[in-house]
C-alpha cells in the first residue's frame, strides 16, 4: 500500500509519519510537496502535523489553498483514506473535508504529554482494527487543539457515529481533567460522514515504536493496512 | 484606498485570550468590566475605484475569516 505524505512549508512531522508508515510490512510512503496537483497512484494519504505556513491567519487556513488539496478532496470524494494528524486535522477541518473547526486550548498552554483517547468508532477504514472503547496512550503536541462546533453540528456527529475519538483517563472516563484543551464533547479526532476522512489532534505516528513510549498508534496503520 | 477588515472570535466561541486579558485588566484597577474580545484587524491597500465589495465579502467569508467559529466586518477607508 502506498502512503503520500503531504509536505507543506512548515510541515514537521512529515518525516516521522513516512518513518511510521515504513515499519510496516508492505507499507510504502512517499512526501508529496503541495505544490502537486495529483495523487495518482496513492492507495491512502497522510496529512501531517506541523506549522503550515507559519499558522499564520489561523492554523491550516492557508494550506487549505495549496494545490495539492484540490487533488486530496477528489481522492476523498472517490472514497480514498486520508488521515489528518494534528496541523493536519486542522487544515481538513479549514477545508471543509471535516466539519467544525480548531481554537486555542483552554488553558491557552502549548501542551506536550501522553494522554489518554478512546476508541468512539470503528467505521472507518483507521480504527476498523481497534476495540470499541479501547484506550489508547498517544501523545499531543499542539497550542490549538480545542474543538469546536455548533450545536447542530455536534448532534450530527453523534448522531452518524462520527466522533472517532474522545479524551479520556486511563480507565477511559470522560472527565474534565482528562480534557487537555477544552475540546467540545472531549472530541479528539472525527470522521466524515463517509467515514473514509478522519482527523484527530493526537499523534499516532509517534506511538509506533516501543522506545517512544507507546505502541498504541500501531493500530491505526494496521487498520488502513489491512483494508 | 483600502479595506480594513476586523476578526473577531463568535460570541458562542470561547475566547481566552480575551478572558486572560480581561483578569489582567481588573489587576490593573479596571472594575466591573465584561467581557474582553481580541480578534484581528487586516489592512489591504487596494487602487483607488477598484472595490468590488461583493467580491470582499466572498474574500473575507471563505479565506479571511473563518465563519464556524469567527465574525468579521470591513470598512473602506481612504
Amino acid at each position: 500500500m502506498r502512503f503520500a505524505v503531504l509536505q507543506f512549508p512548515g510541515s514537521n512531522c512529515d518525516q516521522d509519519a513516512v518513518a511510521a508508515v515504513r515499519s510496516f510490512p508492505g507499507a510504502s510512503a512517499d512526501l508529496v510537496w503541495h505544490k502537486t496537483n495529483s495523487l495518482a497512484g496513492f492507495d491512502a494519504v497522510i496529512v501531517p502535523g506541523g506549522f503550515s505556513y507559519g499558522d499564520y491567519l489561523r492554523c491550516g487556513a492557508i494550506a487549505q489553498f495549496s494545490p495539492i488539496l484540490a487533488a486530496v478532496k477528489e481522492f476523498a470524494a472517490q472514497g480514498g483514506p486520508v488521515l489528518g494528524i494534528c496541523n493536519g486535522f486542522q487544515i481538513l477541518c479549514e477545508s471543509g473535508l471535516l466539519p467544525g473547526a480548531l481554537v486555542r486550548n483552554r488553558d491557552l498552554h502549548f501542551l506536550c504529554e501522553h494522554i489518554h483517547l478512546r476508541v468512539e468508532t470503528t467505521a472507518t477504514p483507521f480504527t476498523k482494527n481497534a476495540r470499541p472503547g479501547q484506550v489508547l496512550r498517544i501523545p499531543i503536541a499542539h497550542g490549538e487543539g480545542n474543538y469546536v462546533c455548533d450545536d447542530a453540528t455536534l448532534a450530527e456527529l453523534e448522531n452518524n457515529g462520527q466522533i472517532a475519538f474522545r479524551y479520556t483517563d486511563a480507565t477511559g472516563a470522560t472527565t474534565e481533567a482528562a480534557n487537555p484543551n477544552g475540546s467540545r464533547a472531549h472530541i479528539a479526532g472525527i470522521r466524515n460522514a463517509a467515514g473514509n476522512v478522519l482527523g484527530l489532534m493526537p499523534h499516532p505516528e509517534r506511538a509506533c515504536d516501543a522506545l517512544l513510549g507507546s505502541t498504541d498508534g500501531r493500530v491505526l496503520f494496521e487498520s488502513i493496512l489491512s483494508s | 484606498m483600502k479595506a480594513v477588515v476586523t476578526v473577531t472570535p463568535k460570541k458562542s466561541v470561547l475566547d481566552p485570550q480575551g478572558a486572560a486579558v480581561a483578569q489582567a485588566l481588573a489587576h490593573h484597577g479596571l472594575e466591573n468590566i465584561g467581557k474582553v474580545r481580541i480578534g484581528k484587524s487586516i489592512e489591504i491597500e487596494l487602487p483607488a475605484g477598484t472595490i468590488d465589495e461583493a467580491r470582499l465579502h466572498q474574500l473575507c467569508r471563505d479565506f479571511l475569516s473563518n465563519p464556524v467559529i469567527e465574525d468579521y466586518t470591513f470598512e473602506i477607508v481612504a
